[in-house]
Protein backbone atom coordinates (compact mmCIF):
# COMPACT_ATOMS: atom_id res chain seq x y z
CA UNK A 1 0.00 0.00 0.00
CA UNK A 2 3.07 2.23 -0.04
CA UNK A 3 2.68 3.20 -3.92
CA UNK A 4 -0.99 4.59 -2.27
CA UNK A 5 0.42 6.85 -0.03
CA UNK A 6 3.14 8.17 -2.37
CA UNK A 7 2.63 11.98 -4.15
CA UNK A 8 1.32 11.59 -7.84
CA UNK A 9 2.22 15.05 -8.42
CA UNK A 10 4.43 18.18 -7.70
CA UNK A 11 1.68 19.15 -5.67
CA UNK A 12 2.06 15.81 -2.71
CA UNK A 13 -1.37 14.32 -4.14
CA UNK A 14 -1.63 11.24 -3.54
CA UNK A 15 -2.34 7.99 -5.98
CA UNK A 16 -4.85 7.38 -3.35
CA UNK A 17 -6.06 10.08 -3.12
CA UNK A 18 -6.86 10.40 -7.37
CA UNK A 19 -7.84 6.34 -7.64
CA UNK A 20 -11.14 7.36 -9.04
CA UNK A 21 -8.94 9.77 -11.51
CA UNK A 22 -7.09 6.03 -12.65
CA UNK A 23 -10.89 4.68 -12.40
CA UNK A 24 -12.37 7.52 -14.92
CA UNK A 25 -8.93 7.15 -17.44
CA UNK A 26 -9.30 3.74 -17.72
CA UNK A 27 -12.72 3.12 -18.06
CA UNK A 28 -12.46 6.08 -21.16
CA UNK A 29 -9.73 3.72 -22.38
CA UNK A 30 -11.90 0.29 -22.36
CA UNK A 31 -14.67 2.38 -24.06
CA UNK A 32 -12.13 3.26 -26.87
CA UNK A 33 -10.28 -0.16 -27.34
CA UNK A 34 -13.02 -2.81 -25.96
CA UNK A 35 -15.83 -2.37 -28.65
CA UNK A 36 -13.86 -2.41 -31.58
CA UNK A 37 -12.11 -6.01 -30.62
CA UNK A 38 -15.32 -7.34 -29.13
CA UNK A 39 -16.45 -8.62 -32.95
CA UNK A 40 -13.29 -10.64 -33.18
CA UNK A 41 -14.23 -13.62 -30.76
CA UNK A 42 -18.07 -12.67 -31.66
CA UNK A 43 -17.02 -13.63 -35.67
CA UNK A 44 -16.43 -17.18 -34.43
CA UNK A 45 -19.94 -17.89 -32.54
CA UNK A 46 -22.05 -20.66 -33.60
CA UNK A 47 -25.11 -19.02 -33.24
CA UNK A 48 -27.30 -16.77 -35.65
CA UNK A 49 -27.39 -14.50 -32.45
CA UNK A 50 -24.57 -12.64 -31.53
CA UNK A 51 -23.46 -13.23 -28.16
CA UNK A 52 -20.63 -12.72 -26.04
CA UNK A 53 -18.95 -15.09 -24.84
CA UNK A 54 -19.94 -17.39 -27.62
CA UNK A 55 -21.62 -20.77 -26.34
CA UNK A 56 -20.00 -22.78 -29.35
CA UNK A 57 -17.34 -22.16 -31.89
CA UNK A 58 -17.62 -22.50 -35.20
CA UNK A 59 -16.26 -20.80 -38.74
CA UNK A 60 -19.75 -20.98 -40.12
CA UNK A 61 -19.85 -16.84 -40.59
CA UNK A 62 -16.26 -17.40 -42.17
CA UNK A 63 -17.58 -19.80 -44.67
CA UNK A 64 -20.30 -17.68 -45.44
CA UNK A 65 -18.12 -15.13 -46.18
CA UNK A 66 -16.13 -16.96 -49.13
CA UNK A 67 -18.97 -18.68 -50.58
CA UNK A 68 -20.83 -15.51 -51.32
CA UNK A 69 -19.21 -14.21 -54.80
CA UNK A 70 -21.00 -10.72 -53.59
CA UNK A 71 -18.81 -10.28 -50.73
CA UNK A 72 -15.66 -11.72 -52.60
CA UNK A 73 -15.94 -9.70 -55.58
CA UNK A 74 -16.72 -6.64 -53.30
CA UNK A 75 -13.24 -7.29 -51.04
CA UNK A 76 -11.50 -8.04 -54.87
CA UNK A 77 -13.31 -4.59 -55.81
CA UNK A 78 -11.95 -2.74 -52.54
CA UNK A 79 -7.80 -4.02 -52.65
CA UNK A 80 -7.60 -3.57 -55.90
CA UNK A 81 -9.43 0.69 -55.47
CA UNK A 82 -6.99 0.53 -52.15
CA UNK A 83 -3.91 -0.77 -53.87
CA UNK A 84 -4.28 1.79 -57.07
CA UNK A 85 -5.17 4.51 -54.90
CA UNK A 86 -1.89 3.59 -53.23
CA UNK A 87 0.11 3.45 -56.50
CA UNK A 88 -1.51 6.61 -57.96
CA UNK A 89 -1.87 9.04 -54.68
CA UNK A 90 1.95 8.68 -53.08
CA UNK A 91 4.11 9.90 -55.86
CA UNK A 92 1.45 12.65 -56.51
CA UNK A 93 1.54 13.47 -52.71
CA UNK A 94 5.26 13.09 -52.69
CA UNK A 95 5.44 15.34 -55.87
CA UNK A 96 3.27 18.07 -54.29
CA UNK A 97 5.21 17.79 -50.88
CA UNK A 98 8.51 18.48 -52.55
CA UNK A 99 7.77 20.66 -55.05
CA UNK A 100 5.80 23.01 -52.88
CA UNK A 101 8.68 22.80 -50.08
CA UNK A 102 11.65 22.92 -52.59
CA UNK A 103 10.14 26.10 -54.66
CA UNK A 104 9.55 28.98 -52.11
CA UNK A 105 7.15 30.99 -53.83
CA UNK A 106 5.00 33.29 -52.52
CA UNK A 107 1.66 31.05 -54.00
CA UNK A 108 3.08 27.69 -52.03
CA UNK A 109 0.73 28.72 -48.86
CA UNK A 110 -2.36 29.21 -50.92
CA UNK A 111 -1.99 26.09 -53.14
CA UNK A 112 -0.87 23.87 -49.89
CA UNK A 113 -4.12 25.20 -48.35
CA UNK A 114 -6.02 23.89 -51.24
CA UNK A 115 -4.40 20.50 -51.54
CA UNK A 116 -5.13 19.69 -47.73
CA UNK A 117 -8.77 20.90 -48.03
CA UNK A 118 -10.52 17.60 -48.73
CA UNK A 119 -9.58 16.37 -45.51
CA UNK A 120 -12.18 18.94 -43.87
CA UNK A 121 -15.17 19.19 -46.68
CA UNK A 122 -17.78 17.22 -45.45
CA UNK A 123 -17.15 14.23 -47.42
CA UNK A 124 -21.02 13.91 -48.31
CA UNK A 125 -20.43 17.18 -50.89
CA UNK A 126 -17.59 15.46 -52.36
CA UNK A 127 -19.88 12.33 -52.58
CA UNK A 128 -22.73 14.15 -54.31
CA UNK A 129 -20.73 16.82 -56.67
CA UNK A 130 -18.38 13.19 -57.89
CA UNK A 131 -21.56 11.42 -58.07
CA UNK A 132 -23.45 14.65 -60.82
CA UNK A 133 -19.82 15.36 -62.41
CA UNK A 134 -19.09 11.33 -62.72
CA UNK A 135 -22.90 11.09 -64.47
CA UNK A 136 -22.14 13.11 -66.47
CA UNK A 137 -18.28 11.55 -67.87
CA UNK A 138 -20.15 8.37 -67.30
CA UNK A 139 -17.84 7.35 -64.33
CA UNK A 140 -20.19 6.32 -62.16
CA UNK A 141 -19.61 2.40 -61.19
CA UNK A 142 -16.20 2.08 -62.57
CA UNK A 143 -12.92 1.43 -60.55
CA UNK A 144 -11.08 4.70 -62.64
CA UNK A 145 -13.74 6.72 -60.70
CA UNK A 146 -13.47 5.26 -57.31
CA UNK A 147 -9.81 5.24 -57.59
CA UNK A 148 -9.89 9.32 -58.90
CA UNK A 149 -11.97 10.38 -55.54
CA UNK A 150 -10.07 8.41 -53.21
CA UNK A 151 -7.19 9.45 -54.48
CA UNK A 152 -7.69 13.13 -54.13
CA UNK A 153 -8.69 12.12 -50.58
CA UNK A 154 -5.33 10.41 -49.67
CA UNK A 155 -3.32 13.00 -51.42
CA UNK A 156 -3.33 15.36 -48.50
CA UNK A 157 -2.36 12.68 -46.00
CA UNK A 158 0.70 11.98 -48.04
CA UNK A 159 1.44 15.33 -48.66
CA UNK A 160 0.86 16.44 -44.82
CA UNK A 161 3.36 13.70 -43.41
CA UNK A 162 6.12 13.88 -46.57
CA UNK A 163 6.30 17.32 -46.12
CA UNK A 164 6.65 17.28 -41.95
CA UNK A 165 9.55 15.15 -42.93
CA UNK A 166 11.23 17.28 -45.37
CA UNK A 167 10.70 20.21 -42.08
CA UNK A 168 13.21 17.71 -40.42
CA UNK A 169 15.67 17.43 -43.26
CA UNK A 170 18.41 19.30 -44.21
CA UNK A 171 17.78 20.65 -47.65
CA UNK A 172 21.64 21.66 -48.53
CA UNK A 173 22.59 17.95 -48.56
CA UNK A 174 20.82 18.00 -51.72
CA UNK A 175 22.45 21.12 -52.60
CA UNK A 176 26.08 19.48 -52.26
CA UNK A 177 25.28 16.60 -54.44
CA UNK A 178 24.40 19.08 -57.34
CA UNK A 179 27.05 21.07 -56.86
CA UNK A 180 28.91 17.64 -57.18
CA UNK A 181 27.53 17.32 -60.29
CA UNK A 182 24.23 15.34 -60.36
CA UNK A 183 21.24 16.88 -61.93
CA UNK A 184 17.98 17.57 -60.03
CA UNK A 185 16.41 14.36 -60.32
CA UNK A 186 19.45 12.46 -59.45
CA UNK A 187 20.03 14.53 -56.49
CA UNK A 188 16.41 14.17 -55.17
CA UNK A 189 16.12 10.10 -55.75
CA UNK A 190 19.96 9.47 -54.47
CA UNK A 191 20.01 11.53 -51.53
CA UNK A 192 16.64 13.06 -50.35
CA UNK A 193 14.07 10.60 -51.00
CA UNK A 194 16.36 7.67 -49.39
CA UNK A 195 16.53 9.79 -46.10
CA UNK A 196 12.71 10.59 -46.66
CA UNK A 197 11.33 7.15 -47.41
CA UNK A 198 9.75 6.22 -44.39
CA UNK A 199 7.26 9.16 -44.72
CA UNK A 200 6.76 7.58 -47.99
CA UNK A 201 6.14 4.85 -47.01
CA UNK A 202 3.61 5.43 -44.41
CA UNK A 203 1.62 7.59 -46.60
CA UNK A 204 1.60 4.87 -49.09
CA UNK A 205 0.00 2.75 -46.31
CA UNK A 206 -2.06 5.63 -44.52
CA UNK A 207 -3.53 6.31 -48.52
CA UNK A 208 -4.36 2.03 -49.21
CA UNK A 209 -6.31 2.38 -45.75
CA UNK A 210 -8.13 5.72 -46.43
CA UNK A 211 -9.44 4.01 -49.57
CA UNK A 212 -9.79 0.52 -48.18
CA UNK A 213 -11.95 2.23 -45.87
CA UNK A 214 -14.04 4.98 -47.60
CA UNK A 215 -17.96 4.98 -47.48
CA UNK A 216 -19.75 8.02 -48.06
CA UNK A 217 -18.20 8.70 -51.66
CA UNK A 218 -18.27 4.83 -52.89
CA UNK A 219 -22.09 4.46 -51.87
CA UNK A 220 -22.63 7.21 -54.55
CA UNK A 221 -20.11 6.34 -57.21
CA UNK A 222 -19.44 2.69 -56.65
CA UNK A 223 -22.07 0.12 -57.89
CA UNK A 224 -22.72 -3.88 -59.55
CA UNK A 225 -19.47 -5.21 -60.18
CA UNK A 226 -17.75 -2.49 -59.30
CA UNK A 227 -19.57 -2.09 -55.64
CA UNK A 228 -16.71 -1.82 -52.67
CA UNK A 229 -16.95 -3.77 -49.93
CA UNK A 230 -17.72 -0.95 -47.38
CA UNK A 231 -20.64 0.10 -49.79
CA UNK A 232 -21.98 -3.46 -49.22
CA UNK A 233 -21.80 -3.66 -45.66
CA UNK A 234 -22.98 -0.35 -45.49
CA UNK A 235 -26.27 -1.62 -47.39
CA UNK A 236 -26.60 -4.60 -44.69
CA UNK A 237 -26.19 -3.05 -41.64
CA UNK A 238 -29.41 -1.20 -42.36
CA UNK A 239 -31.38 -3.91 -43.12
CA UNK A 240 -30.23 -6.09 -40.68
CA UNK A 241 -27.31 -7.68 -38.21
CA UNK A 242 -26.21 -10.64 -40.19
CA UNK A 243 -23.03 -12.04 -38.59
CA UNK A 244 -21.41 -12.60 -41.37
CA UNK A 245 -20.29 -8.94 -41.41
CA UNK A 246 -18.75 -9.92 -37.99
CA UNK A 247 -16.84 -12.00 -39.48
CA UNK A 248 -15.74 -9.44 -42.56
CA UNK A 249 -15.28 -7.01 -39.94
CA UNK A 250 -12.44 -9.12 -38.33
CA UNK A 251 -10.95 -9.18 -41.59
CA UNK A 252 -10.77 -5.75 -42.07
CA UNK A 253 -9.47 -5.52 -38.59
CA UNK A 254 -6.51 -7.67 -39.31
CA UNK A 255 -5.94 -5.74 -42.65
CA UNK A 256 -5.65 -2.70 -40.77
CA UNK A 257 -3.90 -3.60 -38.18
CA UNK A 258 -0.71 -5.27 -39.94
CA UNK A 259 -0.40 -1.86 -41.83
CA UNK A 260 -0.76 -0.20 -39.31
CA UNK A 261 2.20 -2.18 -37.00
CA UNK A 262 3.91 -1.58 -40.37
CA UNK A 263 3.60 1.80 -40.45
CA UNK A 264 4.66 1.93 -37.02
CA UNK A 265 7.81 -0.02 -37.26
CA UNK A 266 8.57 2.71 -40.29
CA UNK A 267 8.51 5.44 -38.07
CA UNK A 268 10.14 3.97 -35.35
CA UNK A 269 13.27 3.61 -37.75
CA UNK A 270 12.76 6.80 -39.22
CA UNK A 271 12.85 8.21 -35.39
CA UNK A 272 15.95 6.48 -35.24
CA UNK A 273 18.08 6.98 -37.80
CA UNK B 1 29.94 46.18 -64.98
CA UNK B 2 26.86 45.16 -67.47
CA UNK B 3 28.65 42.00 -68.21
CA UNK B 4 28.54 41.45 -64.64
CA UNK B 5 24.78 42.55 -64.30
CA UNK B 6 23.63 40.46 -67.08
CA UNK B 7 25.10 37.49 -65.79
CA UNK B 8 23.34 38.70 -62.07
CA UNK B 9 19.90 38.91 -64.41
CA UNK B 10 20.65 35.38 -65.71
CA UNK B 11 21.28 33.38 -62.66
CA UNK B 12 18.37 35.17 -60.87
CA UNK B 13 16.02 34.48 -64.56
CA UNK B 14 17.44 30.66 -63.82
CA UNK B 15 16.88 30.33 -59.90
CA UNK B 16 13.01 31.67 -60.99
CA UNK B 17 12.40 29.02 -64.00
CA UNK B 18 13.70 26.21 -61.18
CA UNK B 19 11.61 26.96 -58.65
CA UNK B 20 8.82 27.53 -61.17
CA UNK B 21 9.49 23.98 -62.44
CA UNK B 22 9.43 22.41 -58.77
CA UNK B 23 6.20 24.34 -58.17
CA UNK B 24 4.64 22.58 -61.40
CA UNK B 25 5.68 18.74 -59.32
CA UNK B 26 2.64 19.94 -57.77
CA UNK B 27 0.54 20.69 -60.33
CA UNK B 28 -1.17 16.99 -61.04
CA UNK B 29 -1.84 17.05 -57.53
CA UNK B 30 -3.83 20.12 -58.08
CA UNK B 31 -5.08 19.31 -61.07
CA UNK B 32 -6.80 16.02 -59.54
CA UNK B 33 -8.27 18.04 -56.08
CA UNK B 34 -9.54 20.87 -58.73
CA UNK B 35 -11.37 18.26 -61.58
CA UNK B 36 -12.81 15.95 -58.43
CA UNK B 37 -13.04 18.66 -56.06
CA UNK B 38 -13.44 22.01 -56.63
CA UNK B 39 -15.14 21.75 -59.98
CA UNK B 40 -17.57 18.94 -58.95
CA UNK B 41 -18.73 21.54 -55.88
CA UNK B 42 -18.30 24.35 -57.77
CA UNK B 43 -21.31 22.56 -59.95
CA UNK B 44 -23.39 22.28 -56.67
CA UNK B 45 -23.14 25.59 -56.03
CA UNK B 46 -24.33 27.10 -59.19
CA UNK B 47 -27.38 24.21 -58.68
CA UNK B 48 -28.42 25.58 -55.69
CA UNK B 49 -28.97 29.17 -56.87
CA UNK B 50 -31.30 27.83 -59.54
CA UNK B 51 -34.59 27.19 -59.91
CA UNK B 52 -36.17 23.85 -61.31
CA UNK B 53 -36.81 25.30 -64.71
CA UNK B 54 -33.47 26.86 -64.77
CA UNK B 55 -33.19 30.20 -64.00
CA UNK B 56 -31.60 32.34 -61.67
CA UNK B 57 -33.39 31.97 -58.26
CA UNK B 58 -32.94 31.62 -54.43
CA UNK B 59 -36.20 29.72 -53.90
CA UNK B 60 -33.89 26.57 -52.34
CA UNK B 61 -32.54 28.69 -49.60
CA UNK B 62 -35.85 30.13 -49.46
CA UNK B 63 -37.50 27.36 -48.78
CA UNK B 64 -34.98 26.26 -46.38
CA UNK B 65 -35.59 29.17 -43.98
CA UNK B 66 -39.38 29.13 -44.35
CA UNK B 67 -40.11 24.99 -44.28
CA UNK B 68 -39.70 24.16 -40.27
CA UNK B 69 -38.27 20.90 -41.25
CA UNK B 70 -35.06 22.30 -42.83
CA UNK B 71 -34.75 24.46 -39.43
CA UNK B 72 -35.37 21.09 -37.42
CA UNK B 73 -32.28 19.31 -38.95
CA UNK B 74 -29.83 22.24 -38.33
CA UNK B 75 -30.64 22.32 -34.66
CA UNK B 76 -30.25 18.50 -34.75
CA UNK B 77 -27.11 18.74 -36.46
CA UNK B 78 -25.85 21.39 -33.60
CA UNK B 79 -27.79 19.72 -30.58
CA UNK B 80 -25.88 16.38 -31.85
CA UNK B 81 -22.69 17.81 -32.65
CA UNK B 82 -22.66 20.20 -29.37
CA UNK B 83 -23.07 16.84 -27.42
CA UNK B 84 -20.55 15.06 -29.10
CA UNK B 85 -18.24 17.75 -28.21
CA UNK B 86 -19.23 17.98 -24.19
CA UNK B 87 -18.79 14.38 -23.61
CA UNK B 88 -15.61 14.18 -25.69
CA UNK B 89 -14.31 16.75 -23.38
CA UNK B 90 -15.73 14.82 -20.25
CA UNK B 91 -14.07 11.38 -21.21
CA UNK B 92 -11.25 12.48 -22.92
CA UNK B 93 -9.70 15.29 -20.33
CA UNK B 94 -8.88 12.97 -17.25
CA UNK B 95 -7.59 10.33 -19.75
CA UNK B 96 -5.66 13.03 -21.15
CA UNK B 97 -4.45 14.18 -17.98
CA UNK B 98 -3.68 10.59 -16.79
CA UNK B 99 -2.00 9.85 -20.08
CA UNK B 100 0.06 13.01 -19.52
CA UNK B 101 1.95 11.77 -16.06
CA UNK B 102 2.72 8.67 -17.28
CA UNK B 103 6.35 7.68 -18.37
CA UNK B 104 6.94 8.23 -21.72
CA UNK B 105 7.27 4.75 -22.78
CA UNK B 106 3.81 3.48 -20.72
CA UNK B 107 2.10 6.87 -22.12
CA UNK B 108 3.14 5.82 -25.63
CA UNK B 109 1.83 2.43 -25.63
CA UNK B 110 -1.62 3.34 -24.34
CA UNK B 111 -1.52 5.85 -27.13
CA UNK B 112 -2.27 2.81 -29.37
CA UNK B 113 -4.92 2.15 -27.11
CA UNK B 114 -6.15 5.34 -28.29
CA UNK B 115 -5.00 5.42 -32.21
CA UNK B 116 -6.43 1.96 -32.59
CA UNK B 117 -10.31 2.97 -33.20
CA UNK B 118 -8.66 6.18 -34.74
CA UNK B 119 -7.66 3.84 -37.98
CA UNK B 120 -9.98 1.24 -37.40
CA UNK B 121 -12.91 1.40 -40.40
CA UNK B 122 -15.64 3.32 -39.48
CA UNK B 123 -18.16 0.80 -40.35
CA UNK B 124 -16.58 -1.90 -38.21
CA UNK B 125 -16.90 0.22 -35.16
CA UNK B 126 -20.51 1.27 -36.51
CA UNK B 127 -21.29 -2.48 -36.28
CA UNK B 128 -19.49 -3.22 -33.36
CA UNK B 129 -21.80 -0.72 -31.70
CA UNK B 130 -25.06 -1.87 -33.37
CA UNK B 131 -24.01 -5.61 -31.75
CA UNK B 132 -23.50 -4.08 -28.63
CA UNK B 133 -26.33 -1.90 -28.01
CA UNK B 134 -29.23 -3.73 -29.69
CA UNK B 135 -32.03 -5.04 -27.48
CA UNK B 136 -30.83 -8.69 -27.71
CA UNK B 137 -27.36 -7.06 -27.65
CA UNK B 138 -24.80 -7.88 -25.35
CA UNK B 139 -25.28 -5.09 -23.08
CA UNK B 140 -28.63 -5.07 -22.88
CA UNK B 141 -28.56 -8.88 -22.00
CA UNK B 142 -25.55 -8.13 -19.44
CA UNK B 143 -27.69 -5.93 -17.73
CA UNK B 144 -30.54 -7.62 -18.06
CA UNK B 145 -28.58 -11.09 -16.49
CA UNK B 146 -27.32 -8.77 -13.48
CA UNK B 147 -30.66 -7.27 -12.29
CA UNK B 148 -29.38 -3.79 -13.07
CA UNK B 149 -32.65 -2.95 -15.42
CA UNK B 150 -35.20 -5.68 -16.46
CA UNK B 151 -36.73 -4.75 -19.54
CA UNK B 152 -34.25 -3.96 -22.49
CA UNK B 153 -33.16 -0.25 -22.92
CA UNK B 154 -33.74 1.53 -26.13
CA UNK B 155 -29.86 2.04 -26.62
CA UNK B 156 -29.91 2.22 -30.65
CA UNK B 157 -31.23 3.38 -33.45
CA UNK B 158 -32.37 6.50 -31.58
CA UNK B 159 -30.00 9.61 -30.35
CA UNK B 160 -28.09 7.76 -27.37
CA UNK B 161 -26.72 5.19 -30.09
CA UNK B 162 -25.93 8.44 -32.40
CA UNK B 163 -23.89 10.05 -29.62
CA UNK B 164 -22.05 7.01 -28.34
CA UNK B 165 -20.90 6.41 -32.18
CA UNK B 166 -20.09 9.63 -32.86
CA UNK B 167 -18.05 10.00 -29.48
CA UNK B 168 -15.89 6.89 -29.69
CA UNK B 169 -14.70 7.83 -33.17
CA UNK B 170 -14.61 11.45 -32.57
CA UNK B 171 -12.66 11.29 -29.01
CA UNK B 172 -9.03 10.51 -30.27
CA UNK B 173 -9.13 14.27 -32.15
CA UNK B 174 -9.83 15.77 -28.42
CA UNK B 175 -6.93 13.48 -27.13
CA UNK B 176 -4.19 13.92 -29.69
CA UNK B 177 -3.85 17.30 -29.61
CA UNK B 178 -4.77 17.86 -25.83
CA UNK B 179 -2.08 15.13 -24.45
CA UNK B 180 0.21 17.06 -26.83
CA UNK B 181 -0.51 20.19 -25.14
CA UNK B 182 -0.56 18.93 -21.71
CA UNK B 183 2.86 17.07 -22.25
CA UNK B 184 4.14 20.53 -23.01
CA UNK B 185 3.35 22.00 -20.32
CA UNK B 186 6.13 22.87 -17.71
CA UNK B 187 5.66 20.81 -14.54
CA UNK B 188 7.48 23.59 -13.13
CA UNK B 189 4.36 25.83 -12.55
CA UNK B 190 2.72 23.39 -10.65
CA UNK B 191 5.64 22.69 -8.30
CA UNK B 192 5.78 26.21 -7.73
CA UNK B 193 1.74 26.86 -7.03
CA UNK B 194 2.37 24.07 -4.55
CA UNK B 195 5.32 25.72 -2.66
CA UNK B 196 3.04 29.05 -2.61
CA UNK B 197 0.68 26.97 -0.08
CA UNK B 198 -1.82 26.02 -2.77
CA UNK B 199 -3.47 22.50 -2.56
CA UNK B 200 -3.78 19.97 -5.57
CA UNK B 201 -7.20 20.96 -6.60
CA UNK B 202 -6.34 25.02 -6.52
CA UNK B 203 -2.97 23.98 -8.33
CA UNK B 204 -4.76 21.73 -10.91
CA UNK B 205 -7.71 24.97 -11.54
CA UNK B 206 -5.51 28.21 -10.96
CA UNK B 207 -2.13 26.58 -12.51
CA UNK B 208 -2.76 23.61 -15.18
CA UNK B 209 -5.78 23.98 -16.61
CA UNK B 210 -5.87 27.46 -17.84
CA UNK B 211 -2.09 26.54 -19.47
CA UNK B 212 -4.02 23.51 -20.95
CA UNK B 213 -6.96 25.23 -22.86
CA UNK B 214 -5.28 25.87 -25.69
CA UNK B 215 -5.19 21.89 -26.42
CA UNK B 216 -8.52 21.66 -25.47
CA UNK B 217 -10.21 24.04 -27.62
CA UNK B 218 -8.23 23.36 -30.17
CA UNK B 219 -9.36 19.93 -29.97
CA UNK B 220 -12.97 20.25 -29.19
CA UNK B 221 -13.32 23.04 -32.13
CA UNK B 222 -11.85 20.21 -34.51
CA UNK B 223 -14.62 17.81 -33.35
CA UNK B 224 -17.02 20.19 -33.01
CA UNK B 225 -16.37 20.95 -37.05
CA UNK B 226 -15.80 17.32 -37.90
CA UNK B 227 -19.24 16.22 -36.03
CA UNK B 228 -21.35 18.65 -38.65
CA UNK B 229 -20.56 16.24 -41.39
CA UNK B 230 -21.37 13.28 -39.82
CA UNK B 231 -23.51 10.76 -42.09
CA UNK B 232 -22.74 7.49 -41.21
CA UNK B 233 -23.41 7.02 -37.49
CA UNK B 234 -26.43 9.15 -37.94
CA UNK B 235 -28.03 7.19 -40.54
CA UNK B 236 -26.88 3.61 -38.60
CA UNK B 237 -26.76 3.87 -34.93
CA UNK B 238 -29.96 7.02 -35.24
CA UNK B 239 -32.29 4.24 -37.06
CA UNK B 240 -33.53 7.16 -39.07
CA UNK B 241 -34.69 8.56 -36.43
CA UNK B 242 -31.49 11.58 -36.14
CA UNK B 243 -31.53 13.07 -38.98
CA UNK B 244 -27.95 15.26 -39.78
CA UNK B 245 -27.91 17.67 -42.80
CA UNK B 246 -25.46 15.33 -44.48
CA UNK B 247 -28.42 12.86 -44.06
CA UNK B 248 -30.42 14.89 -45.52
CA UNK B 249 -28.56 15.85 -48.50
CA UNK B 250 -28.47 12.07 -49.36
CA UNK B 251 -31.90 11.37 -48.51
CA UNK B 252 -32.57 14.72 -51.22
CA UNK B 253 -30.91 12.86 -54.01
CA UNK B 254 -31.24 9.17 -53.32
CA UNK B 255 -34.98 9.32 -53.09
CA UNK B 256 -36.15 12.47 -54.60
CA UNK B 257 -33.54 13.29 -56.80
CA UNK B 258 -33.99 16.71 -55.69
CA UNK B 259 -30.40 18.47 -56.41
CA UNK B 260 -31.42 21.82 -55.60
CA UNK B 261 -32.24 21.35 -52.16
CA UNK B 262 -29.30 19.13 -51.59
CA UNK B 263 -26.96 21.45 -53.12
CA UNK B 264 -27.92 24.23 -51.40
CA UNK B 265 -28.17 22.72 -47.79
CA UNK B 266 -24.60 21.13 -49.33
CA UNK B 267 -23.45 24.63 -49.54
CA UNK B 268 -24.90 26.11 -46.16
CA UNK B 269 -22.87 22.97 -44.33
CA UNK B 270 -20.03 24.02 -46.94
CA UNK B 271 -19.55 27.25 -45.66
CA UNK B 272 -20.21 26.46 -41.91
CA UNK B 273 -17.45 24.26 -41.78
CA UNK B 274 -14.86 26.12 -43.71
CA UNK B 275 -16.37 29.48 -41.65
CA UNK B 276 -15.53 27.49 -38.47
CA UNK B 277 -12.19 26.29 -39.34
CA UNK B 278 -11.07 29.54 -40.77
CA UNK B 279 -11.32 31.08 -37.07
CA UNK B 280 -10.50 28.12 -35.83
CA UNK B 281 -6.83 28.54 -38.03
CA UNK B 282 -6.45 32.04 -36.40
CA UNK B 283 -7.15 30.99 -32.83
CA UNK B 284 -5.17 27.52 -32.42
CA UNK B 285 -2.17 26.18 -34.72
CA UNK B 286 -4.49 22.95 -36.71
CA UNK B 287 -1.39 21.62 -38.78
CA UNK B 288 -0.74 18.48 -36.19
CA UNK B 289 -4.91 18.23 -35.37
CA UNK B 290 -5.93 16.89 -38.79
CA UNK B 291 -5.15 13.76 -40.26
CA UNK B 292 -8.49 11.38 -39.80
CA UNK B 293 -10.40 10.07 -42.66
CA UNK B 294 -14.32 10.82 -43.87
CA UNK B 295 -16.93 9.83 -41.43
Amino acid sequence: MSWLSRPATETQITHGGRLWLYAVAALVMIFLVVPTLIVVPMSFSDSQYLEFPPRRWSLRWYANYAGSTEWVQATFTSLKAAFLTMLVATPLGTMAAYGLFASRLRWVRPVYVLLVTPIVVPVILVGIGVFYAYAKLKLVNTLLGIVLAHTMLAVPLVLLIVTSALKSYDMNQEMVARSLGASRPRAFFKVTLPQIRFAVATGAILSFLTSFDEVIVALFVSGGANSTLTRSMFNALRDQIDPTIAAISTIMIVVTTVLLALAQALGRQRQGS
Amino acid sequence: MPAERANADGLRRDALRERLALFGLGSPALLLVLVVMVLPVGWLFSLSFLSDEGALSLEHYRRMLEQPSYARIFVTTFQVSALTTGICIALGYPLAYVLSQLPRRAANLCMIGVLLPFWTSLLVRTYAWLVLLQRQGVINGWGIELGLWSEPLPLVHNLAGTLIGMVHIMLPFLILPLYGTMRAIDRDYVKAAANLGAGPVRAFWQVFFPLSLPGLFGGALIVFILCLGFYVTPAVLGGGRVIMVSNRIATDIELFFNWGAASALGVVLLVLTLGLLYAAARLVRLDGVLGGHGT
